[in-house]
C-alpha cells in the first residue's frame, strides 16, 4: 500500500516536471553520504594544471574547477565562467567568472588567479598546444578575464573544460617556488572545485571532502569521496563485486568487463570517453622498407581482420575506429576506405609493390609492443600476416620506457600503439600526423608520416572558426589519413565506467571521470 | 672478544656490499633504455618534447653517467636519498610511509610460517608414514609449487566473494567513522590475514619439510634412545631434546630466507594492495624512478645485512658448539 502511493507520488511528481518543461529525472537527488570509488593507479599528483592524464585527472578534476564543462551533447556549458564571449575576428575570448566563486581556503577566485593559471599551464603543462595560441590574459577587473589570441583557436573550448584549465590560487603557488615541485600539490591542496583535499596517501588512498562554498548553487551532493588506490584489475573487479567499492572508471580488459556485466546490482558502460579519446592502432614506420609503399600498409591492413580483434580478442566489448579520431567525437568521418579481410587483395596490392613470393615469403616485418595487456593483438597480427605471407617477428620490450625510446627514435617497422583524443583533434589528434613532430618521443609522429596537404588541412582546421567548415577539413584529413595508412586503427579501448545500483547520475558525459561529479549521489 | 671481532668485520663487508649494491644498481638503471620523461610522459597522456627535456634537465638526466653517479654516491654517503622523480617528494619519506606496512606483513608472514611450518614438520616427524604426515607432504608441496600471486587472487576470489569474510585490498578501512584505537587494531589484523597468509605459505611449506627432516635424523640419534631410556615422557622426548636440536637448521633457513620474505611481499602486495615497500618498489621499477629504486635496494640491502648478523647470534644461543667456535 505504502510502495503503491510511493509510486503514485513519484509519478505525480514526474508529471508536473513534465508539466513545467523541465527536463529531470523524477528521482531528487539525495544529499550526503561517502561514496567509496577506486583508482588504478597512484597519481604522481593532484594538480592537474602541471600534471596531465587520467589519473591525475579524477582527483583534479573534484579539486580544482575550469572555466567550462560539457555535456554529453559536446556543448560547452556554464562552470566556472557564468557566460563568455569569443570576438567576431576570433582573437579574444571574454570569461565573465562567477562574482561568489571561492577557493577551499576561502580567497575569492578572481580573474588573476585565471591568468596566473593559464601562465602556469602554459609553461609547465604537457600539452603545449592547447593553449600555445593564447599570448596574453587581460583582467579589466576582478570577474573579468579575456584570453588575447595570436590566431583563431577553436581547441580553446574543449581546452578551458575539464581538467585541462584547472584554475589554481595565486597566493598558493605564486611563491616562486615551481608550480611542478610544489609542496602543495600534495597536501593542503587549496583548490578551486566542489571537493577538497582531506588526505592524499600515496599508495592507498586519495580522500576528498565536501566544499561547503562551492560556487554552484545546491551542490556538491555527497559529503565524501573515498577514492582507493587498488593497481590490480582482478582485485578491483572483485571489489565492485562484493560491494566495497560503489563506482570506477577507465576499467579496460574485456574479460572483466564482460564478468561485471553480468553481476546483479552493477552497471558497466562505454558512455562517456569520448573526449577522453582512446585509440588503439597498428603503427607503421613509413620512412624505411616495403612499409614505406602505401600498397603494402594497405595490403595489411587488408590481412588483417578487425573483425577478430572485435571478437576474439575485444569480446566484443571495443568500438569499431576507422579514424585517427575517435568515433565518438562530434568530428568523427565514418564514411572513409575501409579494408575488409581480403587475402587476394591483399597479395594483388604486395604484387603490384613489387614484394613477389619466393621461398613462401614476400617480406620479413618486427613489430613491437610495449605493454603485456597488447600482446594477443600482436601475436594475432603475425599469425593474420603469414596467411599474406608476410614473416613477423614479434619483440617484446622489457617495459615502457624501453618501448617508448624504440619509438621516439623510430626504431622500428610496425608497432601496437594506444593514443588519447584528448578532447579537440588540435591537442590529441594532430601530433600523429603533422609532418614536423616526427620522431619527437614517444606519442608523436613516430611514423614518420609527412603529407603537406595534410599539414595544410591540419593548419587551416586549428584556427578555423566556423564548426561547419572546420567540421569539413576534418573530414577531408581522415579520408586521406584512412586512405594512407601512417597507421591502422583497429579500434576504440574498450574504457567502460563501472557503478551500483546506489549511484545517481554517474559521470558520462565525454570526460568520464575528468570532470566534477559535484551531481553525483547517493541512493538511499 | 671473538663476538665482537666478528662483528666488527660483518661491518667492514656491510660497507662494502652497499656501496658495491649502489654503484651496481645505479649502472644498471642507467644503462636500460629510456628514462623517466617517457614514463612521466606516459603518465600524461603524452607530453611535447620541450617538456621532456626539461624534464630530463631538471632531474639531472642530461649529463654525463659519472657526474650522475658521483652526486648520488655523495648524497646517500650524506644519509640523503634524493627525491623521486616521479612523485617529487623525499625517498626517505615515501620509504617511512611504506615501511610499517610491510614490516607488519613480512614480520607476521615470517612468525606464522615459522610456527605453523615447525609444528606441522614435528606432527609429521613423530609419525613419518601416517596419514597426517602425508597431509603435511602434500599440503607443503601445494604451498612450495604454486605462484603465490596465485594463491593470492585464489584466497581473494574464495574469501572476499565467494565467502566475504576478508576485505579485498588495502590495509584500513577508512570509511570507519572516529574508529577507536582499538577498533583499528581489529581493522588491520582483518586486512593482514589473506596476505599474510599467502606470503607465509612458501615458507610455511619450506620450514616443515626441513624440520620433518632435521626431526628424523635427530629422533633417530643415541642421546634420543639415551633419552627414552632414561624414561622421559614422549613429549619432553620431542620438545625438549628433539626440536632444540632441530631447530637450528631451521634458524638458519629462516635467516637466509629473509630476504626472499621480502621478494616474496612484493608480489603479495601488488595482489592485495597492501600500502607496503614493495609496492613502491614495483611502482617505481616500472616508472624507472631511480632514486626510489636505489633507496629500496639500499634499504633491503641494510635489512637483509642485518638479519644475516642477528640469525648468527641466535645460532649462537641455541647452539652452544658455534659459541665455542668448534664447528
Amino acid at each position: 500500500m505504502n510502495a503503491i502511493f510511493k509510486s503514485g507520488l513519484a509519478m505525480l511528481a514526474a508529471g508536473t516536471m513534465l508539466a513545467t518543461g523541465t527536463i529531470a529525472l523524477a528521482e531528487e537527488p539525495v544529499k550526503g553520504g561517502t561514496l567509496v570509488t577506486v583508482m588504478g593507479s597512484n597519481p604522481r599528483n593532484l594538480n592537474p594544471a602541471v600534471q596531465s592524464g587520467i589519473v591525475t585527472g579524477f582527483p583534479g578534476a573534484q579539486l580544482f574547477a575550469a572555466p567550462l564543462r560539457y555535456d554529453e551533447d559536446w556543448t560547452p556549458q556554464p562552470y566556472l565562467a557564468e557566460s563568455w564571449e569569443v570576438s567576431e575576428d576570433g582573437l579574444s575570448v571574454t570569461l565573465n567568472l562567477r562574482k561568489n566563486a571561492v577557493f577551499h581556503d576561502g580567497a575569492p577566485i578572481t580573474s588573476k588567479d585565471v591568468a596566473f593559471s593559464v601562465d602556469v599551464i602554459k609553461e609547465h603543462h604537457p600539452f603545449k598546444g592547447m593553449f600555445a595560441p593564447v599570448e596574453s590574459v587581460e583582467t579589466p577587473d576582478d570577474h573579468t578575464a579575456i584570453l588575447k589570441l595570436s590566431q583563431p583557436h577553436p581547441a580553446l573550448m574543449l581546452a578551458m573544460s575539464s581538467q585541462l584549465m584547472a584554475i589554481i590560487p595565486q597566493h598558493i603557488y605564486g611563491d616562486g617556488q615551481n608550480p611542478k615541485q610544489h609542496p602543495r600539490n600534495n597536501t593542503d591542496v587549496v583548490g578551486s572545485g566542489p571537493f577538497k583535499l582531506v588526505e592524499f596517501k600515496n599508495g592507498e588512498h586519495v580522500i576528498l571532502e565536501r566544499h561547503d562554498d562551492y560556487f554552484m548553487e545546491g551542490l556538491p551532493h555527497l559529503d565524501r569521496i573515498v577514492m582507493r588506490i587498488i593497481t590490480d584489475p582482478t582485485a578491483r573487479a572483485i571489489a565492485y563485486e562484493n560491494g566495497e567499492v560503489a563506482f570506477g572508471a577507465f576499467e579496460s580488459l574485456p574479460r572483466i568487463i564482460n564478468r561485471l556485466k553480468n553481476v546483479d546490482g552493477l552497471t558497466v558502460t562505454p558512455e562517456g570517453y569520448g573526449a577522453i579519446g582512446p585509440l588503439d592502432w597498428l603503427a607503421f614506420n613509413t620512412t624505411k622498407g616495403p612499409l614505406a609503399d602505401v600498397r603494402v600498409r594497405q595490403a595489411i591492413a587488408h590481412a588483417v581482420d578487425k573483425n577478430f580483434i572485435h571478437k576474439a580478442l575485444m569480446l566484443g566489448t571495443a568500438a569499431d575506429a576507422k579514424t585517427g579520431i575517435h568515433p565518438d567525437s562530434p568530428f568523427y568521418e565514418a564514411d572513409v576506405p575501409d579494408y575488409p579481410l581480403d587475402l587476394d587483395k591483399a597479395a594483388a596490392l604486395l604484387d603490384e609493390a613489387g614484394y613477389p613470393v619466393t621461398d613462401g615469403s614476400r617480406m620479413s616485418l618486427t613489430i613491437d609492443f610495449g605493454w603485456p595487456g597488447v600482446k594477443p593483438q600482436v601475436e594475432y597480427v603475425k599469425a593474420a600476416l603469414k596467411k599474406g605471407n608476410i614473416d613477423v617477428e614479434v619483440v617484446a620490450s622489457a617495459d615502457f620506457p624501453t618501448w617508448a625510446g624504440k619509438m621516439g627514435k623510430m626504431d622500428f617497422d610496425m608497432s601496437w600503439d594506444t593514443v588519447f583524443n584528448w578532447g579537440d583533434p588540435v591537442i590529441g589528434v594532430h601530433r600523429t600526423y603533422v609532418s614536423d613532430n616526427i620522431a619527437k618521443g614517444v606519442w608523436s609522429n613516430t611514423q614518420g608520416y609527412a603529407n603537406p596537404k595534410v599539414d595544410e588541412i591540419l593548419a587551416a582546421a586549428g584556427k578555423e572558426g566556423d564548426p561547419e567548415k572546420r567540421k569539413a577539413l576534418y573530414s577531408e584529413f581522415q579520408k586521406i589519413v584512412a586512405e594512407e595508412l601512417p597507421v591502422y586503427w583497429t579500434n576504440a579501448l574498450p574504457y567502460h565506467t563501472v557503478y551500483s545500483d546506489k549511484i545517481g547520475n554517474p559521470p558520462l558525459g565525454i570526460w568520464a571521470t575528468s570532470s566534477p561529479i559535484d551531481n553525483m549521489y547517493l541512493k538511499p | 672478544m671473538n663476538l665482537l671481532r666478528s662483528i666488527l668485520i660483518r661491518i667492514a663487508y656491510a660497507v662494502a656490499l652497499l656501496i658495491a649494491v649502489i654503484v651496481l644498481n645505479f649502472t644498471m638503471m642507467y644503462l636500460a633504455p629510456g628514462d623517466v620523461a617517457d614514463t612521466i610522459a606516459q603518465a600524461s597522456g603524452g607530453a611535447d618534447p620541450e617538456v621532456m627535456e626539461a624534464i630530463r634537465r631538471e632531474y639531472g638526466l642530461d649529463q654525463p653517467f659519472i657526474i650522475q653517479l658521483g652526486t648520488y654516491v655523495g648524497k646517500v654517503l650524506q644519509l640523503d636519498l634524493g627525491y623521486s622523480f616521479f612523485y617529487n617528494q623525499p625517498v626517505m619519506q615515501l620509504m617511512l610511509d611504506r615501511l610499517p606496512a610491510t614490516l607488519l606483513l613480512v614480520l607476521t608472514a615470517q612468525i606464522v610460517a615459522l610456527i605453523v611450518g615447525v609444528l606441522l614438520g614435528v606432527i609429521s616427524a613423530r609419525n613419518p608414514n601416517g596419514i597426517s604426515s602425508h597431509f603435511v607432504t602434500l599440503f607443503a608441496l601445494f604451498g612450495y609449487s604454486a605462484p603465490v600471486f596465485w594463491t593470492g587472487i585464489l584466497l581473494l576470489i574464495a574469501f572476499s566473494l565467494l565467502v566475504p569474510l576478508f576485505p579485498v585490498a588495502g590495509m584500513r578501512d577508512v570509511t570507519l567513522e572516529d574508529p577507536s584505537f582499538f577498533t583499528q587494531v581489529v581493522d588491520v589484523l582483518h586486512h593482514l590475514v589473506l596476505p599474510a597468509f599467502t606470503l607465509a605459505s612458501i615458507f610455511l611449506a619450506l620450514y616443515s619439510r626441513l624440520c620433518r627432516a632435521a626431526m628424523l635424523e635427530v629422533l633417530g640419534s643415541d642421546y634420543i634412545r639415551t633419552a627414552k631410556a632414561k624414561g622421559l615422557s614422549d613429549r619432553q622426548i620431542v620438545y625438549k631434546h628433539g626440536l632444540k636440536n632441530a631447530l637450528s637448521p631451521v634458524v638458519t633457513l629462516a635467516g637466509l630466507q629473509f630476504s626472499a620474505v621480502v621478494s616474496g611481499a612484493v608480489l603479495v602486495e601488488t595482489v592485495f594492495s597492501w600500502p607496503g615497500l614493495g609496492t613502491l618498489a614495483l611502482q617505481a621499477i616500472i616508472a624507472r624512478d631511480t632514486p626510489v629504486i636505489l633507496g629500496i635496494l639500499f634499504f633491503s640491502a641494510l635489512v637483509v645485512i642485518m638479519v644475516n648478523l642477528i640469525t648468527d647470534l641466535v645460532l649462537r644461543t641455541i647452539d652452544p658448539r658455534i659459541r665455542t667456535g668448534s664447528a
